[in-house]
């Protein structure tokens, strides 16, 4: 079961790049080690991160004091583009990150976002580009996000309001697990399953 | 109304309307390959079941080795192939394991087979799901708790995307082919220029196309951004399904084709984005930076970060210290380490004969890989003959599997070494640590091995 979020105020760390796809942020070598196995926050963006020696890389954002702390993730277009690896998101949760506000998201990353109890929140590109210079002029200043109102409070006090699927609010609102919730729809696949059964074998569909 | 290809097949799968305009999908297809072991694992600790064994298939292709007869370099790889074979055995979910001819790479063995068809809806868990739209399916990559939520359910919860139609007409110049034509493509809308859409590819171009190049062409789709891809099926596609094992036969067979001739987009119908290109207007493609959006005709230069609008230079900068590359360097300059053909982007039957064509009593300079796609693939193209052309190149005829584009089995490039490859992603670090990536057709690639750097395939020949 997900971790339910309704409302952060935590340090947020500013990632600039544009398309971080995630195998930046888990490099595929660690695919094969199951979640939560130890040590899996040190895979997080972990070329990047760590040097050939596994010392910290100064350069890497995550490594600069006030950021080292980041609960919330504040990135550039298009992160998390790529591999569908969930583990891109459970290597972030498993880091303390909560959140991502980006303009974009990869679509797949979005929806795996979700399902761990990390919220992704997109919102204009100048919005959030105005939120990474704020972190870089000040480390470690906290952001506010609140899922119930939809809303990011940035450093400078200003509020912005985010849209989000109703659907998706919700799951993570109460952290219900959705195989859950499609069980309660069984008769409705099933009712499906027997059209279906129906109609020729291929279609494995109702025609409408 | 008029509606699109994608809106026909998304209505046909409608199990119910849910909360908050999301809509639960009833799946024809689910593949699955050593990276759904998560899934299956929380399915079994939660006390559920797969639902629907009978709509799954099963093949090992992302951890096994491609050097014939070599065991894998560590426990845990054995483990995810072994685990694999063990779940699905549970389950009684049909697999192509190892020792099994039938094996190869999930995106190359679904068509193969015939498990994938039009108008159905398809998922795995791999972004490269798209690849499956070729054949004018609703194909898309899903995460592993979709993956579970599929097993347990045999259904999805989504909300529709938008729609994108992508028209190229014309006729594509010598040495040109599908590969560059999505490379093309991304490079004009960009690495999230898809993203929220689900694509269609229309136009003569695609028309004229063999279903192993619409493949490529959808199979990239998810580097633009977009889950799914799709090409309306015609007379090319069901000559390519007919006969196929999993394929309808007999009276199932004309009824399907007759069903299946409904699916192409009404001639009306509207798209919420449109984007027209000139086939004429594409040349040979490579890829110089670490985004698939990073691409280039071969006759170009590595670009300066200087000319850039400010908000790329920096990340244009990043590109080309990764890729160790100069700004203002002829692409046809840059030396390569190694090649690799294969993936499941371009490594079919008709990708190895274009590689072999420019292999043929030419020799590789630098170590050049051939992984075909399946057993199958890789029966046929030594049925030809192909093998035999390779080796005689000097090239490395290798066992079926995703091998060096996913840089997870131990099949990697080593730190610096600069790869011409016909796979999918020139991401940082995708074929190794460190490794540097340049993505191109299978006739650029086998032309780059011949020559030991980035080459223009209409010079060789």
């Amino acid at each position: 079961m997900p971790q339910p979020f309704r409302h952060l105020s935590a340090a947020a760390v500013p990632i600039d790049l544009p398309n971080v796809d995630t195998d930046r942020v888990i490099p595929a070598r660690f695919l094969r080690k199951p979640q939560g196995s130890p040590g899996y926050e040190t895979f997080l963006f972990h070329d990047v991160r760590f040097d050939a020696a596994g010392a910290e890389r100064p350069e890497f954002v995550l490594n600069q004091p006030g950021f080292r702390e980041a609960k919330i993730v504040v990135a550039a277009e298009n992160f998390g583009c790529g591999s569908s690896r969930e583990a891109a998101v459970w290597a972030l949760a498993a880091y303390g990150i909560r959140a991502v506000i980006a303009p974009s998201l990869g679509d797949i990353f979005h929806g795996n976002c979700g399902k761990n109890g990390v919220l992704a929140v997109t919102l204009p590109a100048d919005v959030v580009a105005g939120l990474r210079r704020q972190l870089h002029a000040r480390p470690g200043a906290a952001l506010t996000v609140d899922l119930e109102t939809q809303t990011v409070t940035a450093p400078d006090g200003a509020v912005h309001r985010f849209e989000i699927d109703p659907f998706r609010k919700q799951m993570l609102l109460s952290g219900q697990d959705d195989i859950g919730l499609t069980l309660g729809y069984e008769s409705r696949i099933a009712a499906y399953e027997a059209g279906h059964r129906a109609a020729p074998p291929w279609l494995s569909a109702q025609d409408v | 109304m008029a509606r699109t290809m994608f809106e026909k097949i998304w209505a046909r799968h409608v199990v119910a309307e849910g909360p908050g305009g999301q809509t639960l999908l009833y799946i024809d297809r689910h593949l699955l390959h050593e990276g759904s072991t998560p899934a299956f694992v929380r399915l079994a600790r939660a006390g559920r079941r797969v639902r629907r064994p009978d709509l799954c298939a099963a093949t090992a292709d992302h951890y096994v080795q491609t050097s014939p007869g070599a065991p894998a370099p560590d426990a845990e790889i054995r483990t995810m192939i072994e685990r694999l074979g063990a779940h699905t055995q549970q389950q009684g979910i049909v697999l192509f394991g190892q020792g099994d001819a039938r094996r190869g790479i999930v995106h190359v063995i679904g068509p193969e087979q015939g498990l994938t068809l039009p108008g159905m809806l398809l998922v795995c868990g791999d972004s490269h799901t798209a690849t499956h739209g070729a054949l004018g399916a609703l194909a898309f990559g899903i995460g592993s708790s979709e993956v579970e939520h599929v097993l347990a359910t045999q259904t999805l919860w989504q909300r529709k995307p938008k729609t994108m139609r992508i028209t190229v007409d014309g006729r594509l110049g010598p040495g040109v082919g599908a590969k560059d034509v999505i490379l093309a493509i991304i490079a004009h809308i960009s690495a999230a220029g898809g993203v929220g859409h689900a694509l269609e590819y229309a136009g003569s171009t695609f028309r004229a196309m063999s279903m192993a190049e619409r493949m490529t062409v959808c199979n990239m789709s998810i580097e633009a951004g977009a889950r799914c891809g799709m090409v309306a099926p015609d007379e090319t596609t069901y000559a390519y399904i007919d006969g196929r094992p999993f394929a309808p036969a007999g009276e199932a067979w004309t009824r399907a084709v007759t069903n299946w001739k409904t699916l192409p987009s009404d001639a009306d119908a509207a798209f919420d984005r449109q984007v027209k290109m000139d086939a004429a207007t594409i040349a040979p493609t490579v890829t110089w930076g670490t985004s698939p959006q990073d691409a280039l005709p071969i006759t170009a230069r590595v670009p300066d970060p200087a000319a850039a609008a400010a908000g790329r230079r920096e990340s244009l900068e990043r590109a080309l210290a990764y890729m160790g590359l100069t700004a203002g360097t002829p692409l046809t300059d840059v030396r390569v380490d190694r090649v690799f053909i294969g993936s499941c982007t371009n490594s079919r039957l008709e990708d190895l004969r274009a590689a072999a064509a420019v292999a043929k009593g030419r020799r590789a300079v630098v170590p050049a890989w051939i992984v075909p796609g399946s057993g199958l693939v890789k029966a046929a193209a030594e049925r030809e003959g192909l093998d035999r052309i390779f080796r005689e190149a000097g090239f490395d005829w290798r066992e079926a599997g995703c091998s060096m584009c996913v840089g997870m089995n131990g099949e990697t490039a080593r730190e610096g070494e600069r790869v011409a490859s016909t796979s999918n992603r020139n991401f940082e670090g995708r074929q190794g640590k460190g490794a540097r990536t340049h993505l191109m057709s299978p006739a650029m690639a086998a032309a780059a091995a011949v020559t030991g750097r980035l080459t223009d395939v209409r010079e060789l020949s």
